[in-house]
């Protein structure tokens, strides 16, 4: 038993100390979920477009300056607006883009409810 | 009367479509309208061995243009540009982007060039900090550095003459 848990914290020990996101991963996770504004149908981190190699180089310096996440989104949505990201922020003026299809969902449901209630009701009714 | 509810539902959605999918999507607007233009010190492409800064035009209203030889919007809307620049009412300043500065001179040898200068942004990071994600676009900018118009694509003879021009009198 004592053998298998100096194993465990053996295993365990480098990937606490020397683990976590490397540069590259980091940057490919942060392209990943940016918008390349020439094909816009890619992420940065897929598009072989100059712009998009010239914005990886930019994110990847900033990673190495140790810049934070938010601050290399913010850097990029104040020169290229919120487009470049995939997930819109919430905001005030994106609510009704997060919540809208929800609301319209839930409007929906109910006139469903209504007019099966409705109908069931004349079908009761009728001979 | 049951089917108004759907009917309106119906031609609610009619509405959004309409106005978002006539949207060119291609055209994205840039969030630095109504701020300063972001400053740079670049070789100019004619002297490098001076160079040039927004900060020099402070106190008037002019265009700051990105363009390269191997862009091929750039040579439609350059006709447009040499006209607007020999009617003089509008300094026409270049941002020379991503190119070989052999090919940029070549280029305007060719053309002509309707530019007070152009500097050379041979990395294209001055572009990143003016959110350029396209050859050409231009910038309006006024007397004290703010940027306010952008134009995506090519300058055309009515987007000057109903929109930079009119604005850049009332800015004036």
């Amino acid at each position: 038993m004592k053998r298998f848990v100096l194993l465990v914290v053996c295993l365990w020990l480098p990937v606490v100390l020397f683990g976590g996101e490397g540069t590259e991963a980091r940057l490919t996770r942060l392209a990943g979920e940016l918008r390349c504004l020439v094909c816009q149908n890619e992420t940065l981190a897929d598009s072989r477009a100059e712009l998009a190699e010239d914005l990886r180089r930019e994110i990847r310096s900033r990673i190495e300056a140790g810049h934070s996440d938010q601050e290399i989104r913010s850097f990029l949505t104040e020169r290229y607006g919120d487009f470049i990201l995939y997930r819109p922020p919430l905001a005030p003026r994106t609510a009704p883009l997060w919540f809208g299809p929800f609301l319209i969902g839930a409007i929906g449901f109910v006139a469903l409810v209504r007019s099966v209630k409705n109908r069931s009701r004349v079908c009761r009714g009728g001979l | 009367m049951r089917a108004a509810l759907p009917l309106a539902v119906f031609g609610a959605l009619l509405l959004f479509l309409a106005a978002g999918l006539r949207r060119d999507p291609r055209l994205i607007p840039s969030p630095l309208i109504g701020h300063p233009a972001p400053l740079f010190d670049l070789p100019r492409l004619d002297r490098p061995g001076k160079r040039f800064s927004p900060v020099e035009m402070r106190g008037r209203v002019w265009l700051l243009n990105t363009w390269a030889s191997w862009c091929v919007s750039c040579r439609q809307e350059h006709v447009t540009l040499v006209e607007l620049a020999r009617s003089k009412h509008i300094p026409i300043y270049g941002l020379n982007y991503k190119d070989d500065r052999a090919n940029a001179l070549e280029w305007l040898e060719r053309w002509g060039n309707p530019y007070v200068l152009s500097v050379e942004d041979a990395d294209g990071r001055v572009g990143i900090d003016y959110g350029v994600y396209g050859v050409p676009e231009t910038y309006l900018i006024d007397k004290e550095g703010v940027i306010r118009y952008k134009q995506i694509g090519p300058l055309t003879r009515d987007v000057i003459d109903q929109t930079i021009l009119p604005m850049a009198a009332e800015l004036n």
